[in-house]
Order: structure tokens, then sequence, then C-alpha cells
């Protein structure tokens, strides 16, 4: 039953996903790609919940290599992001 | 007594719905300019919430590695995001996606050696995240190897490509079968009993790592936003994958969103270059050569070569101007003196606007990127469809290293590959400057009419230094 509700939630995150960014400015298309990489770097969750749990070394050992590489992701996608859109002005 | 009521799993869930209303709102408001900057800023405070709160889970009894990966990788990433050329963002962004794709690959490896009882669920959410992460991450190196010119920027073709992608796609999803279902086919043909799941998933990571390069490689220069685009949409998908492995709901939605967001700028990807996304992962364009894809003998008429001297007279007498950039601007870094001399010419009391194709440069917006760095304001950036209707009140259109996306082919010749792509209509434009630095074909690997056609004028040479030029004339 937890499987359902999952796909449930995946099924109209899905739909509300296409719904949210239908129509983006080209001005926008580099800022939005890296901004929502930052976003995908919420696996971090998960391989923090690995590198720190009461499991066997292996687990924890991918689980770290795991939370440095979404950590770049996450802090350097943001950053980079906030970078572009700074020069990005009207004048 | 309120360490125990935040490591309350009602708490943390929470807390988890909070940040996934922060990654709507923030992503919703990084699709408009004026609020761009505001929704990173949110989106990164539901990251920030995330991942806070995850800190706090029962579930974790140690905190030392945890640390380790996190300020070790927030450093990385800092220092890279704050150093990097502005020139250099599209391989950025390509290795970032990379790394987010080898994460929810490790999340899901990290399981499967966690896992005590065997569930199907589990398996399966944990294979799909293997292929998908592993693809994400091969394919987004080989393009950053691509974009960094570490490699070829040429499509790689090989006879029996498809089908050896054919194969591993098969191979693959065979794996994924035997993985899920613990029948091994090995085991039962040859008798390997020492097979089992890690031996598995070893192999599915390897086999994705391949599928990852053989669907990168074949991809050439000007294809590069579709696959950039594509990579990050499965950064997504990679990400909730994860999300079913280890049962959370953050992860699903926010890699759902990304998903999303990666498929409809590849689609916007797809649009501008009037292909499908099939043709453009395997079509391999741009490996023919000229002389098959277009008659030499359809080109009639001379090319006429103008200098600068003379182009600085035709402008300075231009009451409105448009600049068309290309990759060829990106390669010669000449986008600040492309500003200058905009803004020369606005001094001069001609209206001057950008025309950005979507699909010119290397990553979905591109040019954008360079000329705001180069502090062009963005409203005076516009869209194909908003200039060409307005293309004949123009005096002159300054084409500065771009090529297909200007062909006139595209309308007038139904035999040409790109015949049917929405083209910047320069060429009715009153006079059309093109600088190049010689007369070699584009990417697409198609002769240009428009280099032939009798209101163009060739200013040959390398673009900074063209413009550098007409900026000193203007100067003096």
């Amino acid at each position: 039953m937890e499987m359902m509700l999952l796909l449930f939630v995946l099924v109209l995150s899905i739909f509300l996903g296409f719904e949210l960014i239908n129509k983006v400015p080209s001005t926008l298309h580099t800022p939005l790609m890296s901004g929502a990489n930052a976003i995908s770097g919420i696996t971090l969750v998960g391989a923090i919940l690995s590198s720190g749990g009461d499991s066997s070394s292996i687990t924890i050992a991918l689980g770290t290599v795991a939370v440095f590489l979404a950590s770049l992701n996450v802090v350097g996608g943001y950053l980079v992001t906030n970078r572009m859109l700074r020069m990005f002005k009207k004048k | 007594m309120i360490l125990e009521a935040l490591q309350n799993n009602t708490f943390i869930n929470l807390s988890y719905i909070l940040a996934s209303v922060l990654f709507i709102f923030g992503l919703k408001m990084l699709s408009s300019p004026d609020t761009a900057q505001r929704g990173n800023f949110v989106s990164s405070l539901g990251m920030l919430l995330a991942v806070v709160v995850t800190l706090l889970s029962k579930e974790i009894v140690s905190f030392q590695f945890i640390f380790l990966g996190l300020i070790g990788g927030g450093a990385v990433g800092a220092i890279a995001a704050l150093r990097i050329k502005m020139t250099s963002m599209p391989e950025l962004v390509a290795l970032l996606n990379g790394f987010g794709g080898a994460s929810s690959l490790l999340v899901a490896s990290a399981e499967l050696f966690a896992l005590t009882t065997s569930n199907l669920v589990a398996m399966i959410a944990i294979g799909i995240a293997t292929i998908i992460g592993g693809v994400t991450f091969s394919g987004s190196l080989i393009a950053f190897g691509k974009l960094s010119e570490i490699m070829p920027g040429k499509p790689y073709l090989f006879i029996g490509q498809k089908i050896l992608t054919g194969l591993i796609i098969l191979l693959l999803l065979l794996l994924l079968f035997q993985f899920c279902s613990g029948i091994f086919f090995a085991e039962i043909l040859f008798g390997f009993d020492w097979i089992n799941e890690q031996y598995a998933l070893i192999l599915l990571i390897a086999l994705s790592l391949l599928l990852g390069i053989l669907l990168a490689i074949p991809i050439g220069g000007a294809d590069m936003p579709v696959i950039i685009a594509l990579l990050n949409s499965y950064s997504g998908l990679a990400a909730c994958a994860a999300g079913f492995v280890i049962g959370n709901n953050v992860l699903i939605v926010a890699g759902s969103l990304v998903g999303a967001s990666g498929l409809i700028l590849t689609n916007i990807m797809c649009k501008a270059m009037n292909r499908s996304l099939l043709n453009v992962l395997f079509g391999g364009f741009g490996a023919t050569d000229s002389s098959s894809s277009s008659g030499e003998g359809k080109v009639q008429g001379d090319v006429k070569p103008i200098n600068i001297a003379d182009s600085y007279l035709i402008l300075e007498a231009a009451s409105s101007v448009l600049i068309v950039p290309g990759y060829g601007m990106a390669v010669s870094q000449a986008q600040h003196s492309v500003r200058e001399l905009g803004e020369l010419l606005q001094d001069n009391g001609c209206e001057v606007k950008y025309a950005i194709h979507p699909v010119a440069g290397r990553m979905p917006g591109h040019m954008n990127v360079l000329l705001a760095e180069a502090n062009v304001s963005y409203d005076v950036l516009v869209e194909p469809q908003d200039v060409n209707p307005i293309m004949d009140t123009i005096d002159v259109c300054i084409v500065i290293g771009a090529n297909d996306v200007v062909n006139p082919d595209a309308r007038e010749d139904e035999s040409s590959p790109i015949y049917g792509m929405p083209v910047i209509e320069v060429d009715r434009a009153k006079t059309v400057f093109v600088l190049k630095r010689s007369m070699a074909s584009g990417f697409a690997g198609i002769q240009n009419s428009l280099f032939f056609k009798q209101n163009t004028r060739m200013l040959f040479g390398d673009a900074k230094e063209s413009v550098s030029g007409l900026v000193s004339e203007f100067k003096s």
C-alpha cells in the first residue's frame, strides 16, 4: 500500500512539474536548468541516511561518497545559479 | 524532550512537505525573470530544511562521515561555482548534473547492501535508480568532455553503433529482470553458483555507464543543448527513483519536478530544430560531409566580402540594427566587444536588439548567459518569433558566428536537411553582415545560401577582432 502512495505522489508531481514550467523565456533556460539541477541533489537526503545509519561499512562508505557528490551538486548548483541570475538585469 | 519531539517522524515528514512546497514555489518563480533570483533562494531554503530535518532523524547514529561528505562536497561545490568563468558554464552544468546522477546511483547501491530481507519493490527501485543514475553520470561526463574540449566535439559514430546500443538496452532489461527476481540465467545455464544480487548490481552499473557513453558520443556540437537538457531531466528521474528506494516522498516530488522541467526544455530545444528527440539521439546529425547533404551546384552568385571601414559607414547610417550571436561569439569570446558596439550604435541614435535562437550555442540559454555577463540588458534580447515579423524594417543584421540558425534554406530549399527548422530570417533585412572566420560550412555540414544573397556582406576574420575594429572606428 505504501508503494501505491509513492506512485500516486510520483504521477501527481510529474503533472505538476509540466504545468508549473510550461512557458519559460529563453533568457532563463540556463538558470532554470542549473537551478533544477541543484534541486535534483535532493538525493542528498538518502545519502545522509546511508552514510550515518547503523549498517555495514560498505553502506556507510557508499553513502559517504554519495553525500560528497550530492553536496557538491547542491551547493555548486545553487551558488552558480545565483551568480548567473545576479547578472540578468534590466537596465 | 524538545529533541524527542523534533525526532518524531511526523515532524520530519511535515518538514518534508514544507520542503516540497518550497521547491514548487522556487521552480515556479525561477521561470520568470523578475522573480528568478528569489525563486532560487526559496528552493535552496527547501533543500536546507530537508537536509537539517534528515540529520535529526533517529536512524542516524554517527555524524562524522556525514559531515565529512557535506563539508568536503560543499566546499568543492562552492569553490567551483564561485571561481568558474561564465564562458565555462556549459561544462560546469554538465558536470554537476553528472554528480547528481552518480549520487543517486550510490544511494541505491548502498541500500542494496543494507537490505536485510528480500523485497521485490525495493529491488526494482534499486535497479532503476542504478540504471538512470549510471546513464546520467557517464553521459554527463562525456558531455563535459565535449564542452570543455577535452574530447573532440564532433559526433562520434561507428558501424553497428545503433545495434550495440540496442543490445545493451536489451541486456540491461534482462539483467534488471534477473536482479529483481533473483533468478539468474548464468546460474541456470552454466552453473555459476557464486552469482548473486551484488555481482548483478556491479554488472548493472557497468552496463548503464556504457549506455550513457554510447548515448552521448554520437551527439555533435550543435545538438549539445538537447542532450544537456535531457541529462538534466535524467538526473531528476534518478533522484526520483532513489526516492522509491528509500521510500521518501520529498525525493519523489523534487525529482519528478526536475524530470518534468528537463523534459520541457528538451522539447523546446527539439522544436527549435524541427527534429524529434529520437532523431537527435540517433541521427548523428552533422557527421555527414557537405557534398552528400547539399549539392554545391545549388549555390548561386558570388560571396561579397566587406572590410571594417566600409561596414562602419553602413552601420553609422543605420537606424535599426539586429545582432544575431551564435557559437562563434562564444568561441572568440567577443561578447564584451559586442556589447560595446551595441552601446556605441545606441549612442548614435540607432535601435539595437539582439535576436537569440533557442539552440544557438552549446546549452539552452548559452547566448543569454554570455550577453548577461557582458552586461547586456535582457529586455533587448528578443526571440525569433518576435523579430521575424518586423525583419523587413531592420537596416542591418550582424550575424556573429551563427550559421545554421540563420540559414534561409530552412524556408526555401525543401531538399535541405534543415528544411522546416524555425530560423531567424536575417536575409529579409536590408543588409546582412556575416562575421565569419572562413567559408567553412556550419556544424550541420550544409552550405548556407545566406552567404550568397544579394544583400549579404561577409566580414571575414576572428569575430572579436572584427567587432573591436568596428568599435574603434566608431570611437575615432
